[in-house]
């Protein structure tokens, strides 16, 4: 064990080195360190808030979903009690334009009736004048017997 | 020995635990030391500036990874021992483990490697582990004896400390005895420091040599197991004279 200069020699290394360390290494690494640990912690804070937010919206999403049902349901529930009320409309309609136009059909037909009537009466009249004529030709004066004669075809 | 064929035993390691010195007196230098220290040191610590120079806060690479887990290592052990603004103890501590770590991991490369080769290039002597060389370690344990004192002067003043070394433990009845038991306890901080790294470095180194004596078909029975165990060993003196540093600093920063 001899103990010579080169401790000396030694020691000035050893004090260059710690100043390299200080200087180059320690204060790099170190100031890296921290900020990857502050970045870490800010991801890991802004996943918490995505977490919270997307929970959030979930929520929301939610309510939303549940108000569009509830209007949906009350949109339909309205549109079939239009609908029930078109139906009742256009049946009432129907049955009031059906009724008139039965009325009508009613009203042509007994005008029909009574012309024809009115025709059947007047040739039924005819007729029994003819046949009454042809019978009674010579005996019977037209002019004689006219007021018995129209008397009948009132009855007619 | 095989390379060495032609020495006995003890010439061999004799040859071994020799420096390659310049010199005459106090004023030799042990070549091998400083210059293996300085090598390694510098490239080691460069490759770690190196990579702080790069470093990033995204997503780190292997090397980056590798040198953020060493430094983490020593800032959660100084932020345990130590109390009060760290300052420079934390880099002085990295320094410390990361260059006693890699002077001890020369133990581990075969003890006649470096220097046979340096013996081809002409090199006489030439010891390869720099922490087996007790001119490192007390170069190191006397920086940080300076470094205690002087952080004991800066946290309680030169009043402060004199009070401290007359009064404790005993009161100031007892002043003589105090100081007395002050010096022992200073002094040991230093020596127990550098003798137990060169200790363990210079035994360690033995043992590869002897290990070294034995017929080559047997050199692996004992050899790969004394190199697995010194990698524990290796890396358990980096941490203790690292973590004894931070102690020695804290006690030196706090008070009785």
């Amino acid at each position: 064990m001899n103990i010579n200069a080169t401790l000396l020699g030694q020691a000035i290394t050893f004090a260059i080195l710690i100043w390299v360390t200080m200087k180059f290494i320690w204060p790099p690494i170190t100031a890296a360190l921290e900020e990857r640990a502050k970045k870490i912690a800010d991801g890991l804070a802004a996943a918490e808030r995505a977490k919270s937010d997307l929970a959030n919206a979930e929520v929301k999403s939610q309510e939303a979903l549940k108000e569009a049902k509830s209007k949906a349901a009350e949109i339909i529930s309205l549109s079939e009690k239009r609908r029930n009320e078109i139906i009742e409309e256009a049946k009432n309609e129907a049955r009031t334009e059906a009724e008139r136009v039965l009325a009508q059909a009613k009203a042509e037909v007994d005008q029909e009736i009574n012309k024809a009537k009115e025709a059947l009466r007047s040739q039924v009249a005819d007729l029994a004048m003819a046949g009454a004529e042809k019978i009674l030709r010579r005996e019977i004066n037209p002019a004689a017997h006219a007021e018995l004669l129209s008397s009948i075809r009132a009855e007619l | 020995m095989s390379e060495s064929a032609g020495l006995t035993s003890s010439e061999y390691i004799h040859h071994h635990l020799t420096n390659l010195q310049v010199g005459q007196g106090f004023w030799t230098f042990n070549l091998d030391t400083l210059i293996t220290s300085a090598l390694l040191g510098f490239l080691v610590l460069g490759l770690f500036a190196l990579v702080a120079s790069k470093a990033t806060s995204g997503v780190p690479g292997k090397l980056q990874s590798i040198v953020e887990v060493i430094l983490e290592m020593v800032q959660t052990q100084v932020r345990d021992v130590f109390h009060g603004e760290p300052g420079m103890v934390a880099p002085l501590a990295l320094t410390i483990f990361v260059w006693v770590f890699i002077l001890n991991s020369v133990d581990l490369l075969p003890v006649d490697l470096i220097p046979h080769l340096l013996g081809m290039a002409g090199v006489g002597h030439w010891r390869a582990v720099p922490t087996a060389d007790p001119n490192l370690t007390f170069a190191m344990s006397l920086t940080v004896f300076v470094l205690i004192y002087a952080y004991t002067f800066k946290a309680k003043g030169v009043g402060g400390f004199l009070k401290e070394a007359l009064t404790a433990p005993f009161g100031a009845k007892m002043a003589p005895f105090n100081l007395i038991f002050r010096l022992i306890e200073d002094l040991a901080k230093p020596i127990s420091l550098a003798l137990r790294l060169f200790g363990n470095m210079y035994a360690g180194e033995m043992v590869f040599i002897l290990i070294a004596l034995l017929p080559p078909y047997l050199q692996w029975l004992l050899g790969a197991p004394w190199a697995i165990f010194h990698i524990l060993i290796i890396t358990l003196q980096a941490f203790i004279f690292m973590i004894l540093t931070i102690i020695y600093l804290s006690m030196a920063n706090e008070s009785h």
